[in-house]
């Protein structure tokens, strides 16, 4: 299959004429006509003409000296705003909404040649780790049908493995785009905060929210980074830092680096088969001369509540622009889920309440933030697991709101520090789930953390590996 | 480590929260609210054992301070009038209509 290869095999077969934009494009398509019925991936896909003719234009004008992503097929979240393209944040409170703008991310992308092939489904609003707070019916696993694709970036990630796109934009708050990776067996980068512009990317929560790639492997991930990443004038929060070219130095060796592993991460309520999985992929690590140490993160039980408090707070207050006035349906439209959200951070923001619960929040984000600067000094990169369980049964969180809340413990300290984190593939469980494991670098470390995650896959074989799935 | 003790969360809080955003729910949709609500705020209730003496707050972790640009006007962002009104369901002679806030 064309789509199984890396994103600059594909490059190098346009150039070669090997095969085509469109034959790769026609090849998406037709996974998506197969698989998408049983996976519910897609909030909207984009017309088949359009793409097509897109993609022959694209071979028409030639590949030479053009972006590796030029002629590339891939999907955004359904976050992000598209002008005249329905973009709902997977909510009916935007069921009819057409943007009149562009996110910046998405202009980045069409500049670059890459071909959207439709917005995708996820938790509204980026509220949830399973893809089933949907008002468009939950993303299943394609792995397993009956299992949930994680979340809240579901459907992006199971296109992935579906061979539907060759890349997403996926948008990561608590672990919206690392939780989904580890689940479908794909790799998913949450950028340090401000790495990428934020602008027309409906928000969660503004100061975690990060905008990130998902593709196949480190080096895919690079490729993406590199073209989306910068300063942008319209997100007065987006970094002035200048991004590197990640892609030229992914074969930097990794010898002499330091990963810490967490104590605290490595104990009651992890999966066994996932915590055997990163102790195996560890042993890999080694091989290839990285030092492991055994480090400690105690404020690990207060991850929860921290990210509980400012998350819900601050989606209170972005929500409170859908009014169904200028645009989007009514306040009525929202799940039960987002009402909880809104109504914790009501409450947590409220008279009488700010001070023990918001104001205490934010302090304990400060402790977060030293506890975090004092691991990445001690090492390099902080490995741990994404998920505590292999993926869970369609029905199974949703219906359970503290369950729920509680399957983020590993994903949502990173946000409130800001620091970033690969997910990448590293096994699977004796019933063929796959399993995840996140490497958490110092803020604009992505460089390091991509070096370490393409050292792992060019001698693992776990993100080559992909669901068998019958049309 | 010691259970903590659940506090529920009346339903004249939960009301008055609801109020306050701007969410009109039903007694059915009260009622249910309520043990969630509680079982959740239990969960973040934690974060009172922490002890945060002496420690300021962090609101944003940009690093940066004073993002400032310069008062003009940026032509390429600015929506016509047909196409802000685009999305409305309820329109006048070009304009949004909203409930009215005061009274005849």
């Amino acid at each position: 299959m064309l789509a199984d290869k890396s994103i600059s095999e594909i490059a190098r077969a346009f150039r070669d004429k090997e095969f085509s934009s469109e034959d790769l494009v026609k090849e998406c398509l037709a996974n998506i006509e197969k698989y998408n019925p049983q996976i519910n991936a897609f909030i909207t896909k984009i017309d088949k003409d359009i793409v097509l003719s897109e993609a022959r234009q694209k071979d028409r004008q030639g590949f030479a000296g053009k972006s590796l992503l030029f002629g590339i097929p891939y999907v955004l979240k359904d976050s992000y705003v598209t002008r005249g393209i329905m973009t709902t944040a997977a909510s009916n409170v935007l069921k009819n909404y057409l943007p009149q703008y562009d996110a910046t991310v998405y202009c980045k992308l069409k500049e670059t040649g890459a071909i959207l092939l439709g917005k995708m489904n996820m938790d509204a609003w980026g509220h949830g780790g399973s893809s089933e707070n949907t008002d468009f019916s939950p993303v299943h696993n394609p792995w397993d049908l009956t299992r949930v694709a994680g979340g809240s970036s579901g459907g992006p990630a199971a296109a992935i493995a579906a061979r539907m796109c060759l890349f997403a934009i996926g948008e990561d708050t608590g672990g919206s785009i690392r939780n989904p990776a580890a689940w479908c067996n794909i790799t998913g980068l949450k950028v340090s905060y401000g790495r990428v512009s934020r602008y027309g990317c409906i928000a969660y929560a503004s100061s975690f929210d990060t905008v990130g790639p998902m593709a196949k492997s480190a080096e895919d991930c690079a490729i993406i980074l590199e073209t989306i990443a910068g300063h942008d004038m319209y997100d007065g929060t987006s970094s002035k830092n200048e991004v590197p070219r990640y892609s030229q130095k992914l074969a930097t060796p990794i010898k002499n680096v330091t990963v810490g592993m967490p104590e605290e991460f490595f104990q009651k309520g992890l999966d066994r088969e996932i915590k055997k999985a990163i102790e195996t992929a560890v042993e890999k690590l080694q091989k290839l001369g990285v030092k492991s140490k055994v480090i400690s993160l105690p404020m690990i039980e207060y991850g929860i509540p921290v990210y509980y408090l400012i998350g819900p707070s601050e989606t209170s207050s972005n929500l409170a622009r859908y009014d169904g006035i200028r645009y989007g349906e009514t306040r009525s439209n929202f799940t039960g889920e987002t009402m909880r959200r809104i109504m914790i951070g009501t409450y947590a923001l409220s008279a009488g309440y700010y001070d023990a619960y918001y104001k205490k929040a934010q302090k304990a984000r400060t402790l977060f933030i030293r506890e975090y600067e004092k691991a990445l000094n001690e090492c390099d990169v902080i490995l741990m697991p994404v998920n505590p369980t292999p993926p869970t049964k369609i029905g199974e969180l949703i219906n359970d709101p503290v369950q729920n809340l509680l399957a983020d413990i590993y994903t949502v300290s990173q946000n409130p520090v800001g620091v970033p984190s690969l997910a990448i593939p590293c096994g699977f469980t004796k019933s063929g789930l796959p399993i995840g494991m996140q490497l958490v670098g110092k803020m604009f470390a992505e460089e390091k953390l991509l070096q370490v995650g393409y050292a792992y896959q060019q001698m693992n074989s776990w993100h080559n590996q992909k669901p068998k799935l019958t049309p | 480590m010691k259970v903590a003790v659940i506090k529920i969360v009346t339903s004249s809080i939960i009301k008055h929260i609801a109020q306050l955003a701007n969410l009109d729910l039903s007694d059915e949709e009260l009622k249910s609210m309520s043990p969630q609500f509680s079982s959740i705020l239990n969960l973040v209730s934690k974060i009172k054992k922490l002890d945060t003496t002496n420690v300021s707050e962090t609101s944003q972790v940009t690093g940066q301070e004073n993002v400032f640009r310069e008062d003009e006007v940026d032509s390429k962002r600015i929506l016509t009038q047909e196409e802000a009104l685009s999305n409305a369901k309820n329109k006048h002679n070009g304009y949004f209509v909203v409930d009215a806030i005061f009274e005849e």
